[in-house]
């Protein structure tokens, strides 16, 4: 049903926000695991390092950029709906303006983060 | 102009599970999706079921989903839906009976729950409970809630967690508790504050899009749980 049925900006802004956090949380895994080896196994720890700067891993940091960006924006949307329930009549365009900000934010830090690969 | 018509039909003492079956069916751009389906019914099969009752939007029997997404079938044109291709299934995330009526007593137990009366005090007074203009807009829009159920399966959190009171019942708690005239905010708040209340919402919006009424459901839900955070404040 979730496939189904069609919904509008709230259920994308949702669907969006339970992915990046779910995306988040696999991340926090992975973190856990290879901060636990930088002492456990250094030299392991020094290749996880290379394969998060190989062209690969940047993909990923900036595709895990983005689910924190978009995650902490859609966040503060609810809060703000929470806190303010008149607000609920203007979802839609805190959701546009959520990705404006994501944007502005996220364009420059993908840029930085990607650089690298492109550099001769 | 021809318009076809799919149904999502289950006779569940013949058939094996839900199946979409097409009616190639002539329409006006001003009929009702209603209208297709009576046509349907009253030309070409009979045993076609669906629930509808003032055909006006008014007793909310014939929500359906329509075309991916809930609406009364009484109300909506085939010209608002800008195609001629139409598919009609039952309200999602209730059992099917047959066809397209669903099984509401479960969404109506919900309803119950919630004390959806005035609940007060002491004796009646001699004269009319009086109330102010503000205090009646207060909860205006709540009135409105025709207890279709359009609201309540649309919502994610619901498919995912039948036992969740649901946006419908929510919404007739706040006709209730934000009436300056009612003393029985407590024991719905009360209600409400369980773990199948007013924290399954994920403010989705699929309930304020889907109500046929035009309530602004998920404020609805919002302002209960702000009311319910405020008393045990």
């Amino acid at each position: 049903m979730l496939i189904r049925y069609r919904g509008q900006e709230g259920m994308l802004a949702w669907a969006f926000h339970r992915i990046s956090g779910v995306a988040i949380w696999v991340f926090v895994i992975f973190h856990i695991v290879d901060i636990f080896l930088s002492g456990a196994n250094p030299s392991a720890y020094d290749t996880v390092l290379q394969i998060y700067a190989s062209p690969i891993g940047r993909i990923g940091e900036t595709l895990l950029g983005a689910a924190l960006l978009y995650h902490a924006l859609n966040g503060l949307r609810i809060i703000v709906m929470d806190f303010w329930p008149v607000f609920t009549r203007y979802h839609r365009q805190l959701w546009y303006l959520n990705w404006a900000l994501f944007m502005i934010v996220g364009l420059p830090v993908a840029f930085v983060i990607l650089k690298p690969i492109f550099a001769v | 102009m021809q318009v076809d018509l799919r149904i999502l039909r289950y006779d569940p003492e013949r058939d094996a599970g839900p199946h979409w079956v097409s009616y190639s069916v002539e329409a006006e751009p001003i009929d009702r999706v209603l209208d297709l389906l009576h046509r349907v019914k009253y030309k070409v099969d009979g045993s076609l079921t669906f629930r509808r009752s003032c055909g006006h939007g008014v007793c909310g029997s014939d929500a359906m989903l329509i075309n991916g997404r809930n609406r009364l079938a009484c109300k909506i044109r085939v010209e608002q839906l800008g195609r001629r291709r139409i598919s009609v299934a039952p309200l999602p995330g209730l059992p099917v009976i047959k066809d397209l009526v669903v099984d509401m007593d479960g969404f109506f137990a919900k309803y119950r729950s919630v004390q959806p009366f005035l609940i007060t005090a002491g004796p009646p007074p001699t004269r009319e409970r009086r109330q102010s203009p503000e205090e009646r807009a207060r909860y205006d829009d709540t009135t409105k809630c025709i207890l279709c159920a359009a609201c309540t399966s649309s919502c994610p959190s619901f498919w995912a967690q039948p036992d969740y009171v649901g946006p419908a019942a929510i919404v007739q708690a706040h006709r209730f508790i934000f009436d300056s005239r009612d003393e029985g905010a407590d024991e719905r708040l009360e209600i409400l504050a369980d773990q199948d209340g007013v924290w399954r919402c994920r403010t989705i919006f699929n309930c304020t899009d889907a109500c046929p009424r035009g309530i602004e459901v998920t404020r609805a839900i919002l302002e209960v749980s702000a009311a319910i955070v405020e008393r045990q404040a």
